[in-house]
């Protein structure tokens, strides 16, 4: 096809990114810079630096690095587990890993909620174990809890691919050379999967530091994440101003995060659809 | 055998990790008591209920509906997108490449929100806005599964069907589409699934009087799930569990290889 011609073919696309991607993006920056009365202002937009807000972003930070390394930590040893058993079907790995993700995933937080909530089954178990029950909803370690829970295969799917992708002989040649179990691990396959970690750590810091719902739920509504403060800034409080100033300054740390760690190559891994 | 011992214990607990949730939900469908923490015994009333209950089937309705349609969309604008992106010459192609990439990185309360200051002034907020909103997450995604399958692609092959007299249209139709579909196909399947998963874009742009099942469950939180709820996830839950486990028998791998290696995953 004549390649001009081929061009064509995406006017569609070109305008439906213009009417969707870039004209609202145009409207939040616009809504973040004005006030109510359309006068120009940069309030919003410093106002990150209320002491109340930046205690939010302060707490959303921490959480979502405090989640983001939890997941690192428990998705790299599976993945180095899975590449030295005998097992290593990848299709039903993934299936395994996946098929939670097909239950709502807001029910999913709330059957954790139902796990350590004060009455709940973990404080149950210990009640019959005449063990000390435990506080553990309503706490920023709940929060962290849900994160780890929700995002934990967006970790694992790429980490999982990068040590799996290692090739064997380079493990063969390291050991040949006298490299020990911990040498290799520390200096082969750690190295070699740094680039599925980079794209882990963009697919869970990113939704951690910007969540809301499981704050909510788990949080019991007293920890603010900035998610929460422009959720109510749009439904509760109604000043959509600030809500899109606070979103703008949001979408610079997820901007500064996807530049440090490398986007996502793995569009699928997201998705996390169909293992097909 | 100390480490490998070890090693399938760590796996195991990340397997009760991953499924305890699953399953807490899955008891309760089938417990006659309402309370969420006390076993009243076993019942299958909520599943007979799911059925008369029309705010469910209402929202049931809605996300399949939001999920066939935005794939849909999304699959034929991705496909031409991706065809006329894959024909721009280097700068444009980066632009154009760049632009696709916003909605997957940017924050889905941001992306949301921003749809939802636009659509106040473009339409009435509704099954429409949350459409428009769906397919704006998904085409990426469809795009992304397509450019490297127009990459891989031969070109030979279509030219030399124009050599031997071939319209394009029908060369396209003939030639190019056939390499190019498992890539829409894969596309799609994903936006079903991100649309049908997405909760935070859906809350900011449905405004009042529609709702997904994810959205219904959200406003219901405070009042209490009804246990009907629990009946229709451990529906959707096996339905989706029985696809996969066909797709991956013996006989679902002649369907699926070819979309398998998609690359993503």
């Amino acid at each position: 096809m004549n390649r001009n011609r081929a061009r064509l073919l995406s006017i569609p696309y070109v305008i439906w990114v213009i009417g969707f991607t870039v004209i609202p993006i145009i409207f939040i920056i616009g809504r973040a810079v004005t006030d109510e009365n359309g006068s120009l202002t940069a309030a919003n937009l410093l106002a990150i630096f209320d002491p109340i807000h930046r205690k939010a972003l302060y707490l959303s930070l921490a959480l979502a690095f405090i989640s983001t390394l939890i997941c690192i930590l428990l998705a790299f040893p599976v993945a180095v587990i899975l590449r030295g058993s005998r097992f290593r079907k990848k299709s039903i790995i993934l299936f395994v890993l996946i098929l939670p993700m097909w239950m709502n995933f807001i029910l999913r937080i709330l059957a954790i909620q139902m796990l350590i909530s004060n009455n709940g089954l973990i404080n149950h178990v210990l009640e019959m174990a005449s063990l000390p029950a435990l506080r553990l909803i309503n706490t920023p370690g709940a929060i962290v809890l849900g994160m780890v829970y929700d995002y934990l295969p967006y970790m694992m799917l790429p980490v999982l691919n990068s040590v799996l992708a290692i090739p064997e002989d380079v493990i063969e040649a390291a050991k040949d050379l006298g490299a020990n179990r911990k040498e290799v691990l520390s200096r082969i396959i750690l190295p070699l999967s740094l680039s599925g970690i980079g794209s882990g750590i963009t697919m869970v810091f990113v939704p951690s530091m910007t969540e809301f719902v499981i704050a909510n739920i788990l949080g019991g509504g007293k920890l603010q994440l900035l998610g929460n403060v422009i959720e109510q800034e749009f439904t509760t409080s109604m000043n959509w101003n600030l809500g899109s100033g606070l979103s703008v300054t949001l979408m610079v740390f997820v901007l500064i995060t996807s530049i440090i760690f490398g986007r996502s190559n793995e569009s699928g891994t997201r998705a996390a659809g169909l293992p097909i | 055998m100390i480490r490998k011992a070890m090693h399938r214990i760590y796996v195991a607990l990340i397997l009760i990790f991953l499924y305890a949730p699953i399953i807490v939900l899955v008891a309760l469908s089938f417990n006659s008591s309402r309370s969420r923490v006390v076993w009243g015994g076993f019942t299958l009333e909520w599943y007979a209920r799911v059925f008369k209950s029309s705010a469910i089937m209402n929202a049931l309705g809605t996300t399949f509906g939001l999920a066939f349609s935005s794939a849909l969309i999304a699959s034929v604008l991705g496909l031409l997108g991706a065809v006329g992106i894959y024909a721009m010459r280097k700068r444009n192609y980066q632009i154009m490449l760049f632009m696709t990439n916003i909605p997957m990185i940017n924050a889905d309360i941001v992306t949301g929100i921003a749809l939802l200051l636009w659509f106040v002034h473009l339409i009435p907020l509704g099954f429409g806005s949350v459409l428009l909103a769906h397919v704006t997450f998904n085409v990426p995604y469809v795009i992304l599964c397509v450019l490297p399958r127009l990459e891989a692609m031969d070109v030979y092959q279509y030219e030399a069907a124009l050599d031997l007299g071939a319209g394009e249209f029908y060369a396209f139709m003939r030639i190019l589409l056939p390499q190019i579909l498992p890539g829409v196909l894969s596309g799609f399947l994903m936006s079903v699934t991100l649309s049908m998963d997405d909760f935070v874009i859906t809350y900011f742009t449905k405004g009042a009087g529609v709702n997904t099942l994810s959205t219904l469950i959200y406003g219901e939180i405070r009042k209490g799930i009804k246990p009907e709820m629990y009946a229709l996830s451990t529906l959707l839950f096996a339905i989706v569990l029985l696809l996969l486990i066909l797709v991956n028998l013996p006989y679902g791998n002649m369907f699926s290889k070819k979309v398998r290696q998609e690359g993503n995953i």
